[in-house]
């Protein structure tokens, strides 16, 4: 009689939920989907096979095949409803063993992190010896949903006994029910898009043109860079036509985008600064990061490059104007580095989403803020700069494209790979902003 | 995956009758390896006077093989093997040539004809060394003439080797089995003593980690496959834009995958560096990755030129040198045996093919020139396939492929499958007396014969 694998632990000793010492949560590497604008190259892929890709890179990258993972976690935050259970069902089609458990998580474009995050928790706790997380969208594979009005005759329908009744109901159908309801990225308590959103926030920050489209450039430069020198040759397999993003321009110039027109925030007039090239457009994609302890890591012969050391999560008030949609990693970080007994200064490298440039440029310009930081923060004294040259050193979501769920599997893996090179003890910042007034930000130290 | 429904056709009674009225080629089906099929369909029958006889019906009857040692005018044999190691003039190849032939008709379809003889550089004595030539010229001649799927292929026993060695023995194996079904007309020089018999003919690198570059697709993957199904772990490289059909390879093997260009100057560092790292060893490399830029000469850009020659040869350069550097160092195995993808281009050139075939002949003098470098008994060899049906070669225009893929002795194209099989045998044990060769995969072709 072999061992059964649904009972084996390898942690040594006591786990820490059961009164035995924390231990690290250790990030092994990550694999993802080159990312592709909606519509476009993965226009017939589903989130699913996309996931399921992502898995099976990630698999093949680290020999994984047949292993029964502690847990998978991922979602997407567009998804139709009969993907109940994307992760699990994606999980199934892959070469690991079937009876890994998975879950669906979902905070908007912080699902990946939620993801890792609470993975690398069980693993801290002795709950989990390894773990996946990750994450997956495709716009391309979005639901149509009827519009209420079609529903609440459809609905009636189902309900009906009689036939009378059911053709009272059939009776009520209109043209306009046709109409199907596709999913947006409004606020549903706002009804402003993202980008409006933000405009209003880069607005108020006075963030100019120039600087973002600056940020963005640097982002496809930093990223086509990469790319070149092979960075990306164990963090990405290349799925369907795609060996890279698509949305990555190794050529732009701030010529080019300078010749852009605003996008969002037209009733700025002069002022309106955000343009499609300096927002991330609607992107499709997945990743997954593979996560373990070190003896899980070490009986494997895995790599270990850094561990997960603590992330946070911050909501704030935007519907009522208070705060800009997507300012709520400034407050994350805030207190993340009090948890930790950090500073702004003391990271190698910082990975802030760039969901839009302004996003990026109204967070560090909220952080040298003196008022922002005493008022809103509660600081003695503001968090102050950054060294600009640590900032998204490989390019970001602006290069790569934004596939919601997937952005934070890209960023652990790359940051995480990273801090391994510049060595143990180096830190590193991810911050990830999140519809919803939501956004989660964690530290890596390099192994 | 083939495209070559003639082959099929043929093979159905009424297309074998069509194809017989009018004088048309009768490729027969390979007689191909599956573990655990017996070695050779029937009993085999050993020719000869010298101690190579008596050597290769030990190592039969240790096969469990039934062995004949004297032709029967009712038995139909499955091989024959042809002890010609004792010949020390022409004349005396008469009597066991000609008992070759009075048997050549009983031999079954697929069948095997294995000469066994000793190396003509071995001699300065010119009676003796145009004796075991002549060897060469009688098997050659018999593989052409060889019907029903069979092969004539022979042995070279170096000096001081007798058939008894390990890396003979491997080489009888080879030769006589499913796993030689595109060999013919070739011939496995046993130079050493060098070598050892598996425990287990059916997985003879069991417990090996095995890297092989280029293993996303074609003759690669099905490298890959055979050196897994035959024992190995398997470390699958490939280009990162390849990495899709990598990762699913590797996947079916529960190997890993490693993304990376063999040109980059650190390839062999970060290949040594997943291994370590990984599977703690590293017992088998098989340079397979290349690439074709055809072109004419007059035609042919820097470009071309070069990158096929960086692909191709000059990686395999650089790689090699990493990988002995570290021979021995408790992760690269002291013996590491390599293979590398040579071609039938390198040998009889081909038109529009100056850069490849430079490269590919560039192979041929590399592991020759490599394999007295090789330490710990390790080796190093090349195998150059012939027309193989491949995604590559289905490409090319039907009357040119249905002429190519005729043109040997099988009057068919190989599969992936039977390189990987030359190449598998290679890099085990069983051929460890065998270093800085080259053994063409071709069925005989006429390109270069």
């Amino acid at each position: 009689m072999t061992e059964n694998p649904q009972q084996q632990t390898s942690s040594t000793g006591t786990a820490a939920i059961a009164g035995g010492p924390l231990r690290q949560a250790v990030v092994i590497g990550g694999n993802r989907t080159p990312f592709a604008r909606s519509h476009g190259a993965y226009a017939s892929a589903s989130n699913k096979d996309l996931l399921t890709a992502a898995l099976n890179g990630l698999v093949a990258r680290f020999g994984l095949q047949g292993e029964r993972i502690g847990e998978v976690a991922a979602g997407a935050v567009i998804k139709h409803s009969r993907d109940f259970n994307l992760t699990r069902e994606s999980v199934l089609g892959t070469v690991l063993d079937h009876s890994t458990p998975a879950h669906e998580v979902q905070i908007a474009c912080a699902t990946g992190m939620e993801a890792i995050g609470g993975l690398a928790n069980k693993i801290r706790l002795g709950q989990l010896d390894s773990a996946i997380g990750g994450g997956v969208d495709s716009i391309s594979d979005a639901p149509l949903v009827f519009n209420d009005a079609a529903r609440s005759v459809l609905m009636e329908l189902n309900r009906a006994r009689t036939v009378q009744d059911r053709i009272k109901a059939v009776l009520r159908f209109r043209p306009g029910h046709l109409a199907p309801e596709a999913p947006g990225t409004e606020e549903p308590r706002t009804g402003l898009s993202m980008g409006e959103h933000q405009a209003r926030t880069t607005h108020r920050w006075g963030i100019t043109r120039q600087a973002q489209d600056e940020l963005a450039l640097a982002s496809h430069h930093h990223m086509a860079a990469a790319y070149d020198r092979g960075f990306f040759d164990d963090l990405v397999t290349p799925f369907g036509t795609l060996t890279r993003d698509n949305n990555l321009r190794a050529d732009s110039t701030l010529e080019k985008l300078a010749s852009l027109k605003p996008a969002f925030g037209r009733d700025l007039g002069e002022e309106a600064t955000m343009t499609a090239g300096n927002s991330t457009p609607l992107t499709d994609g997945a990743s997954a990061v593979l996560l373990g302890s070190e003896d899980w890591a070490a009986a494997r012969g895995l790599p270990v490059l850094a561990d997960f050391v603590d992330f946070e999560t911050a909501a704030v008030d935007f519907v009522d104007g208070q705060e800009g949609l997507l300012m709520a990693p400034a407050y994350a970080v805030a207190r993340l580095l009090q948890r930790q007994g950090l500073t702004l200064q003391d990271f190698d490298y910082y990975e802030i989403h760039e969901a839009f440039a302004g996003t990026v440029l109204a967070t560090l310009k909220a952080w040298e803020d003196e008022e922002f930081c005493r008022e809103r923060l509660g600081l003695d004294a503001p968090l102050g700069p950054i060294d600009r040259a640590r900032l998204n050193v490989n390019g970001s979501s602006l290069a790569a494209g934004h596939p919601f769920a997937a952005t934070g599997g890209r960023i652990t893996a790359t940051l995480a790979k990273m801090l391994h090179k510049k060595g143990p003890g180096s830190l590193g910042l991810v911050s990830v902003c999140a519809a919803g007034g939501q956004g989660i930000v964690a530290i890596l130290r390099g192994r | 995956m083939s495209t070559d429904s003639y082959t099929a056709l043929v093979n159905q009674p009424l297309g074998h009758r069509l194809a017989q009225a009018l004088g048309l080629p009768q490729p027969a089906i390979l007689r191909r390896h599956r573990p655990g099929a017996p070695l050779v369909d029937g009993p085999v029958l050993v020719l000869g006077g010298g101690p190579a006889a008596d050597e290769a019906a030990t190592h039969l009857l240790d096969w469990g093989q039934d062995v004949r040692r004297h032709p029967a005018a009712q038995d139909r044999y499955g091989a024959v093997v042809a002890a010609f190691d004792d010949v020390s003039t022409p004349a005396e190849l008469s009597a066991t040539a000609l008992e070759l032939g009075a048997v050549q008709r009983q031999l079954g379809g697929s069948g095997r004809v294995v000469t066994v003889y000793q190396d003509p550089e071995g001699t300065p004595d010119p009676a003796v060394r145009a004796a075991r030539k002549g060897v060469e010229g009688l098997t050659r001649s018999l593989a052409h003439e060889m019907r029903q799927g069979s092969t004539a292929n022979g042995i070279i026993l170096g000096e001081g080797i007798s058939l008894g060695a390990p890396g003979a023995a491997g080489a009888l194996r080879f030769l006589l089995s499913g796993r030689s079904a595109f060999v013919s007309g070739q011939f496995i020089p046993v130079a050493t003593d060098g070598g050892a018999t598996p425990r287990d003919w059916d997985r003879p690198l069991a417990g090996r980690v095995a890297v092989v570059t280029g293993a996303a697709r074609g003759i690669g993957a099905a490298i890959a496959e055979t050196l897994h199904r035959d024992g190995a772990t398997i470390v699958g490289v490939d280009v990162p834009a390849a990495g899709q059909g990598l990762a699913d390879v590797v996947n079916a093997l529960s190997g890993s995958a490693l993304q990376l260009d063999i040109t980059a100057p650190d390839a062999g560092e970060r290949i040594l560096a997943h291994c370590r790292e990984r599977h703690g060893r590293m017992d088998v490399v098989v340079h397979n990755a290349g690439i074709t830029r055809d072109r004419k000469l007059a035609n042919m850009d820097a470009d071309r030129w070069d990158s096929v020659i960086a692909v191709n040869i000059e990686s395999q350069l650089a790689m090699n040198r990493a990988f002995l550097a570290a021979a021995g160092d408790g992760v690269v195995a002291a013996g590491l045996r390599i293979a590398s993808l040579a071609s039938t281009s390198g040998i009889a050139g081909n038109a529009g093919q100056t850069n490849y075939a430079a490269s590919k002949a560039g192979v041929i003098g590399m592991v020759s020139a490599t394999a007295p470098l090789m330490t710990g008994g390790g080796t190093i060899n090349a195998v150059a396939p012939g027309f193989i049906e491949t995604e590559m070669t289905a490409k090319i225009p039907f009357l040119t492929r249905e002429v190519a893929r005729r043109m040997n002795s099988l009057s068919q194209g190989g599969r992936p499958v039977d390189v990987a099989e030359a190449v598998s045998f290679l890099v085990s044990d069983a051929a460890g007396g065998t270093s800085g060769a080259t053994l063409r995969v071709c069925g005989q072709g006429i390109m270069g014969a």
